[in-house]
């Protein structure tokens, strides 16, 4: 077999990170070649070069032995490069044959759509797929695995050689997933090579010829399958040269400030049960889209629970939107820092006071004075690089954006603060900095939760650590009680019944 | 550097500049231009469109739009002329008057935030709505002959300045105080810069919102009692097209329609902008339909200007 297609020495950075470094991976024909690795080891950057969106800062990519000088978004397609993603790219209210032929219809002599023709044409590209599907059908009437199948049969119908598809099961029910295996094989027995990303390990098991652990922005390993058992895979992913500089710190928990009970939320969260005491920092942890994000939503009240209690200092608690939650003495600091967390069209003060202006104001009008002080106080206390307080938020770097967000907090004085993914997107250095904010919250009575996708992270910053799977906490444990591999297995659902969950969280709360 | 000096100038303080340089051509032009009796005529026919815009721009920063004010000053226009003729004091007039206008605000703004409709699609709505409104209340007849008293409030001059005049200077001065002072002002840019943020920082974004509606739909009450007062009559038909003038206002004063940045004394000067554009338009004679094609060129002329502003340095 020949390689179809080899990336070689690829380089990508984003200010502050390291995406990738010098990464090489090849395809054969016919071939199915995983690629695994934790959240954020690189492994959509390494696509998306591959389709065309990023380019490269480094590094060639050939095709059937050839270099290719252009590697845009344009050529890739042409060159016979599909990309499946995870968010499908359809659009809903136009039919599942416009959608296959979107910019490349049949038309009449006189311009018109000639339906009848593009019909036809639709209908022979899902003819291998061998499903119900009326291509007059409107996209958005489909469930995730036909919409997923329209997007296979546009890629197949632009010729494409070689397809990339980014966690392709994650929307798909057992019987669905089965068809798609099918599909899969019979796509490869065509020809057709296939780049499969996946978090679930017994799946690559059982379908790749061979897998490429990514991690930290470089390979670490590839093998043919079956020579790399799932433990060494697990290894492979979360293993680390160097631990990375993690601030110690003492924790001395004192009174529960925060307990929820049996919360529930349908499709989102699970019988949720944790407790939370000042002065504690409790790590969340589990895959993107694990339901971390949406357990905070809902305790946040940015979303309606549907049954569960709310327990903040002893009382029960209702809490019906954000303002409740705030009012009540909670901070989010939201995972999308620019989508969620600021506003970057505003300064630095308007950013850090957002939250406090109902306290510095009288009878609708601002304290000025006050507020100015209080923010220029934070912005020297914290060290936020900025000119003046006037300074746009958009004119930030990453990690001081992040700083004023954790200002509009701080001068808010919450008794629980909500960390969803902190570090996101940071370099290094400033994140040791939030490190240090956050357990000087603890140290001074305040409760924190984390959520992270970042073992080590959650791992050395926690002083208990709960890992979610599926919506549920399916195992919760104090700092150190288990390793990197073992939370792995958790965040993976190796370990996870319904029933195991909720005893698993029971145990925990007799222990304490 | 030179180059860097004059872009920054003229991203800052472009809109001035090119006032300026209107008013100095149109005085070359026409030596009428700039004798005090025309410069009042000017500023009076802008303070109704300025009143309105004022109100508009606290909705647009917010990254909303109200069609309906010209249909809403209709309505609060007959509501007022037919309380004066069936003889209710001024002062209780005027105050039904604002107090309709800012009822219809609070419609608008409770539809867009507890309806989630789009508000181009709800003020669309409200627009004919509060026109027939209007057309019902006085049965398509003009209400006309008022005192002399109520008069004055479109005639009448203080220390020489037309009354509204000073009713628009306070408008400005009140709403500048609001937007730079106010809790309400920093929520409304915060808003439209990013209503998600706003939420998730514990406030109640919605009613912020709504509030903006209600001051557009005060300010399109206030309009209403001076421009009754100016015409001694209301008509049902009345401040009908008002929106899109009121609009490019606030848009030629570097409000940006994406909501989060602008202000109201850009919008002053958007306004003043158009009036003088208007007014030296008629003086040198040039036809009406030709103006309407000035005035398009200068809308979109405008937003190029602030595009230049969005670019970075």
């Amino acid at each position: 077999m020949d390689h179809l297609l080899r990336m070689s020495g690829i380089s990508k950075s984003f200010p502050g990170v390291k995406a990738l470094q010098d990464v090489s991976f090849d395809l054969m024909q016919g071939e199915l070649h995983a690629l695994v690795g934790e959240n954020g080891a690189g492994k959509s950057t390494l696509m998306k070069i591959l389709s065309g969106l990023y380019k490269s800062d480094t590094g060639d990519i050939f095709l059937h032995g050839k270099r290719m000088a252009a590697t845009g978004l344009k050529e890739m397609i042409t060159a016979g490069i599909g990309v499946i993603y995870q968010e499908l790219n359809l659009i809903s209210h136009l039919s599942v044959a416009e959608n296959i032929f979107i910019g490349r219809e049949p038309r009449h002599a006189i311009g018109t759509i000639d339906w009848k023709t593009l019909h036809q044409a639709a209908r022979e590209v899902l003819k291998p797929f061998e499903l119900d599907l009326d291509p007059r059908q409107k996209v958005y009437t489909l469930g995730p695995a036909h919409q997923q199948i329209v997007e296979i049969a546009k890629a197949l119908s632009l010729k494409a050689e070689i397809l990339v598809m980014d966690e392709p099961t994650a929307a798909l029910t057992g019987n669905e997933v089965d068809r798609l295996f099918r599909i899969i094989q019979k796509l490869k027995s065509s020809g057709v090579s296939i780049i499969y990303i996946s978090h679930r390990l017994e799946e690559v098991q059982s379908l790749a010829d061979r897998i490429t652990v990514l991690r930290d922005g470089k390979v670490i390993v590839t093998e043919r399958c079956g020579e790399m058992s799932t433990d060494e895979m697990i290894k492979h992913m979360v293993g680390r040269t160097l631990k990375e500089k993690f601030p110690r710190y003492e924790s001395a928990p004192g009174e529960e400030v925060l307990r929820v009970e049996n919360l529930t939320r349908k499709g989102a969260c699970d019988h949720v049960s944790f407790s939370l005491r000042s002065g504690e920092i409790l790590g969340f942890t589990g895959l993107v889209g694990a339901g971390r994000t949406e357990i905070m939503e809902t305790i946040y009240g940015c979303k309606r629970k549907d049954s569960g209690e709310i327990i903040l200092n002893g009382e029960s608690v209702s809490i019906r939107s954000c303002k409740d939650a705030v009012q009540k003495g909670i901070g989010l600091i939201p995972e999308e820092r620019k989508r969620q967390g600021l506003i970057l069209g505003l300064s630095v003060f308007d950013n850090a006071a957002l939250a406090v202006l109902d306290r510095y104001s009288k009878i609708g009008i601002l304290q000025r004075k006050k507020i100015s002080r209080e923010v220029q106080h934070m912005i020297d206390s914290m060290d936020i690089k900025t000119p003046s307080y006037r300074q746009l938020v958009r004119n930030l770097s990453g990690g001081n954006q992040q700083k004023v967000v954790l200002a509009k907090w701080f001068l808010r004085h919450c008794k629980v603060y909500i960390f969803d993914e902190p570090t996101r997107g940071i370099d290094v250095g400033a994140k040791v900095e939030i490190y240090k904010l956050m357990q000087n919250l603890a140290r001074n009575g305040s409760a924190v939760i984390m959520i992270s996708s970042e073992l080590p992270e959650v791992m050395n910053i926690s002083d208990r650590i709960a890992v979610v799977f599926n919506g549920r906490i399916v195992k919760e444990f104090n700092k150190g009680d288990l390793s990197e591999e073992q939370v792995m297995e958790y965040s993976l659902g190796l370990h996870s019944t319904a029933a195991d969950s909720l005893n698993d969280v029971k145990e925990d709360h007799e222990k304490h | 550097m030179k180059s860097i000096n004059v872009k920054h100038i003229i991203k800052n303080y472009g809109l001035v500049i090119v006032f300026f340089i209107i008013c100095i051509a149109l005085s070359i032009l026409s030596p009428y231009f700039l004798s005090i009796t025309n410069i009042m005529n000017v500023i009076r026919q802008t303070s109704i469109y300025g009143i309105l815009a004022v109100g508009m721009t606290f909705v647009i920063l917010t990254g909303g739009i109200d069609l309906s004010i010209g249909s809403i000053l209709a309505v609060s226009g007959v509501i007022c002329a037919g309380l004066l003729k069936s003889g209710a004091s001024i002062p209780l007039a005027v105050f039904a008057a604002i107090i309709v206008g800012g009822g219809f605000g609070l419609l608008n703004g409770f539809i867009i935030t507890a309806g989630k409709i789009t508000p181009f699609v709800a003020t669309l709505g409200m627009m004919v709505i509060a026109r027939g409104l209007a057309l019902i209340y006085c049965n398509g007849y003009p209400i006309s002959g008022f005192s002399g008293a109520f008069r004055k409030i479109g005639s009448a001059y203080v220390l020489g300045i037309p009354v509204p005049v000073i009713i628009l200077i306070f408008t400005v001065a009140i709403a500048w105080f609001v937007l730079t002072q106010t809790r309400l002002g920093r929520y409304t840019y915060a808003i439209g810069g990013n209503e998600e943020t706003v939420k998730l920082s514990g406030i109640n974004a919605s009613f912020y919102k709504m509030l903006t509606y209600v001051i557009m739909g005060i300010t399109a009450g206030i309009s209403a009692v001076i421009l009754t007062a100016r015409l001694n009559a209301a008509e049902a038909i009345a401040g009908t097209g008002y929106e899109l003038d009121v609009i490019a206002a606030v848009v030629i004063g570097g409000t940006s329609l994406s909501g989060g940045s602008g202000s109201v004394i850009g919008t002053l000067v958007g306004a003043l902008l158009i009036g003088v554009i208007n007014n030296g338009m008629n003086l040198l004679g040039i036809s009406p339909y030709f103006q309407l094609v000035v005035k398009g060129i200068l809308i979109i002329g405008a937003v190029l200007l602030d595009r230049l502003r969005d670019e970075p340095a």
